[in-house]
């Protein structure tokens, strides 16, 4: 039986693995930004709402902000 | 048949070792810091979910007081607040430990001009 949860996750899983083998810094965050929401996403479903909003705000906003100011920060290349 | 049940009616158990062993592949095996940063994400994320799915039962609603419910609570209907109330802290305290290696990484960059860590280590053995 497939449930939203079973779907999610999978999301979840291809957004990791997405996010460690991308070449490109900011790409790398936008994906962990995108992961971050799924997460977020997964723990609304399983009824942790106060958890979710706050994954919402301080994992897919400030982290991506700080991730974001540190590729601008730094450089964009990445060799793995 | 009933191990294959078994095997998906865990999935979330086994989806949370799948991103904390992936997590820990990434902190120990990218060279550039960044990437590094990013598995320790994913490790703190995989045990914050862990801990939300070991809490959670079917046919149960959200920690709240109904109004229907009047004074009389059942504890069976209600999903375990606690493991919630904990993980709300380990969220803040992961992106202050996020906040204080993305500043290393770029106070690292600043000095040694590069983000790939057999450069740094170079540098640091030719001095």
């Amino acid at each position: 039986m497939i449930t939203l949860d079973i779907i999610v996750f999978t999301l979840i899983i291809f957004c990791a693995i997405g996010a460690l083998t991308v070449k490109d810094l900011m790409a790398a965050a936008i994906v962990t930004s995108a992961y971050s929401f799924l997460i977020c996403l997964l723990l609304a479903v399983m009824g942790a709402v106060d958890v979710a909003f706050t994954e919402a705000t301080v994992g897919a906003g400030v982290s991506t902000v700080f991730f974001v100011a540190t590729v601008f920060q730094t450089t964009r290349r990445t060799k793995d | 048949m009933d191990a294959v049940a078994y095997f998906v009616g865990k999935y979330n158990y086994w989806g949370c070792i799948f991103l904390f062993f992936l997590g820990m592949y990434a902190m120990i095996s990218k060279t550039n810091l960044v990437k590094k940063i990013i598995g320790l994400f994913i490790f703190q994320t995989s045990i914050i979910l862990f801990f939300i799915s070991a809490s959670f039962k079917h046919d149960a609603t959200l920690p709240i007081l109904m109004e229907e419910s009047k004074g009389a609570i059942d504890p069976v209907m209600y999903l375990n607040p606690l493991p919630h109330v904990l993980m709300l802290t380990a969220i803040v305290v992961a992106v202050a430990t996020l906040g204080v290696a993305l500043t290393l990484t770029v106070k690292v960059y600043r000095i040694y001009g590069t983000l790939e860590e057999d450069e740094i280590n170079r540098v640091i053995q030719s001095h």
